[in-house]
C-alpha cells in the first residue's frame, strides 16, 4: 500500500483508504465537509507524489498546476507527500532593491533581485516584509527567468506604513525580506487558442501585465483584451508599452479605461463595466482574470459569469488594503 | 436504474450544471439579494456539494449542514416563495441538461426534503 507523508508523519495507507481518511484516522484535525469531491472545503497540495486524476476534478487549472488536489476522494496509487494550503507561503528569503521609480503619481515600480530559490508564476504574489514586522503582498508583473529582476507596483496609500515606506524610504542597494510566492492568477499553458480577458484598476494592473507577457511569449494566438481602468488619464501607467504590445501582436488588443475624463487615443470613457461588457459582450468560453479593487472584481466576475463565461475560468487575487490575501480562499 | 448524477457523467458534468443552475438563481431579482455578500465561488463550491446530493451522487449533507447553513438567511426573512423559486430553477436546469422527466421528479423530491431544515421549521 502506497504511504502518505504529511508534516513529518507517515501513514501507511489501507486498501480503498482515502488520504482524508487516512489523516483522519491517525488524528490529523484536517477540514472536510461534503466528503464527496465537490465543496472543496479540504483542498490539499501535494510536495511531492501524483495525485488521482479524480481527485483534481472540477479544480481550477491553476490550482491543478499547482498540485491541488481533493484529498476526499484521492486514494493515492503511489506514495503522497500532501499539505495544507496554508503551509506554502512560509519561506522568507534576502533580496536586494534594483530601483524604486514612479509609474505615475501614486504607484512606484519596484525592481528586486530575483532570489535564486524564489520560484514563481508571472502574475502570483509575494510578501513583503517590512522591517518593524509588518507584512503585505504585491503581485508580480515581472515573468520568471534568470535575467529579469523581480518587479512588483506599489500604490501610497494614505496612512499606509508599508506603502509609505516603499515609496519615501526604500532605494536602489537596500535589502528587503520577501516571502511566497502565492495567489492562482496565472497563465495556464495548453489551450493557446483560447481568449482572455484581463481586467484591472489602479495597481491591479501588475498581474495583469505579467499574464500578458506570459501568454504573448508562451505563443498564445486566442484573443487577449486588456482592460485597464482609471478614475483620471494620469492614473494609468505603461500606456505605451501596453500600445507597443497591441501593434507588434495582432491578438492583444488594449483598452485603456477613464471614468471622469477623455483619456488617450483609443481609449473608453465610463464604467469599467461598461468597458467590459463593450468589449466582451459574450464571454462564453473566455478565460477572465480580473485584478484590483475588490468591489470591481466581484462586480466584473459576477457580469461575466452571468453572461456565460464558467465558473472554472474566473481568476482573482482580489486586493485587500491593509492586509495580505487569504492564500488559500481563493 | 442510473441516479442523475451518473446519467448527466458524474463528477465531471457537475460544473456545468452549477453554473446553468448558479446562473439561474443570480439573475432571478427575487432571490439573488441572498446570494450578495457571499463569495461567488465559495457559493458555488455549495451548491456543488448540494447538487451532488440531490442527484443522487455521493453525498454527506445532513438536515443539520442544511438547517446551520441557512440560519442567517430565514433571519433575514428566506421563506417558502424564495425556496419555491429555487426549486423552480433546479427544475429548469435538469430540463436544460435533457434529464428525463420522472428523475427530475426525484431529485426534486429530494430537493423538497431539505425544505423543513432550509427554512429553519
Amino acid at each position: 500500500m502506497p504511504a502518505l507523508k504529511h508534516n513529518g508523519l507517515t501513514v501507511e495507507l489501507l486498501a480503498g483508504e482515502t488520504v482524508l481518511e487516512a489523516l483522519l484516522r491517525v488524528g490529523v484535525n484536517a477540514p472536510s465537509s461534503c466528503r464527496s469531491g465537490a465543496c472543496q472545503t479540504c483542498l490539499m497540495r501535494v510536495e511531492s507524489g501524483l495525485p488521482t486524476a479524480k481527485s483534481q476534478e472540477g479544480l481550477k487549472d491553476t490550482l491543478r498546476a499547482q498540485g491541488y488536489f481533493l484529498p476526499c476522494v484521492c486514494v493515492p496509487d503511489g506514495d503522497l507527500v500532501a499539505a495544507f494550503p496554508d503551509a506554502d507561503a512560509v519561506q522568507r528569503v534576502p533580496t536586494r532593491v534594483i530601483d524604486v521609480t514612479p509609474l505615475n503619481a501614486d504607484i512606484v515600480r519596484v525592481r528586486l533581485a530575483a532570489p535564486e530559490r524564489f520560484v514563481y508564476l508571472a502574475g502570483q504574489f509575494l510578501h513583503l516584509h517590512h522591517p518593524g514586522g509588518a507584512v503585505r503582498s504585491y503581485s508580480l508583473a515581472s515573468l520568471p527567468s534568470a535575467v529579469e529582476p523581480l518587479e512588483i507596483h506599489v500604490r501610497l496609500i494614505p496612512g499606509g506604513q508599508v506603502s509609505q515606506w516603499v515609496h519615501s524610504e526604500l532605494g536602489a542597494g537596500d535589502h528587503v525580506d520577501i516571502g511566497g510566492p502565492a495567489g492562482s492568477c496565472f497563465y495556464v499553458p495548453g489551450e493557446p487558442e483560447r481568449s482572455m480577458l484581463l481586467v484591472g484598476t489602479g495597481s491591479g494592473l501588475a498581474p495583469l501585465f505579467g499574464i500578458l507577457r506570459d501568454a504573448l511569449n508562451q505563443g498564445h494566438s486566442g484573443r487577449i483584451v486588456l482592460i485597464h481602468g482609471s478614475l483620471v488619464a494620469a492614473g494609468l501607467y505603461l500606456v505605451e508599452e501596453a500600445t507597443a504590445l497591441s501593434r507588434s501582436h495582432s491578438n492583444f488588443r488594449y483598452v485603456p479605461t477613464v471614468l471622469n475624463e477623455d483619456g488617450p487615443n483609443g481609449s473608453f470613457r465610463g464604467q469599467i463595466i461598461d468597458a467590459v461588457t463593450q468589449e466582451v459582450p459574450n464571454p462564453k468560453g473566455w478565460r477572465v482574470y480580473a485584478c484590483g479593487h475588490p468591489e470591481m472584481v466581484k462586480a466584473v466576475k459576477r457580469q461575466m459569469f452571468l453572461a456565460g463565461a464558467s465558473l472554472k475560468d474566473l481568476y482573482s487575487d482580489p486586493f485587500i488594503i491593509g492586509s495580505p490575501p487569504a492564500v488559500a480562499s481563493d | 436504474m442510473a441516479t442523475v448524477y451518473e446519467q448527466i457523467g458524474g463528477a465531471p458534468a457537475m460544473d456545468a450544471a452549477v453554473d446553468i443552475f448558479y446562473r439561474k438563481v443570480l439573475s432571478d431579482e427575487s432571490i439573488s439579494h441572498f446570494f450578495d455578500a457571499v463569495d461567488m465561488e465559495r457559493q458555488a463550491a455549495k451548491q456543488k456539494a448540494f447538487l451532488t446530493m440531490a442527484f443522487g451522487g455521493p453525498n454527506t449533507y445532513t438536515g443539520k449542514d442544511m438547517r446551520t447553513a441557512h440560519a442567517h438567511l430565514v433571519a433575514r426573512g428566506l421563506n417558502d416563495d424564495h425556496f419555491n423559486a429555487v426549486a423552480g430553477h433546479l427544475k429548469s436546469t435538469l430540463e436544460e441538461l435533457n434529464v428525463p422527466a420522472n428523475l427530475v421528479a426525484d431529485v426534486l423530491a429530494v430537493a423538497e426534503s431539505t425544505r423543513n431544515d432550509v427554512l429553519g421549521r
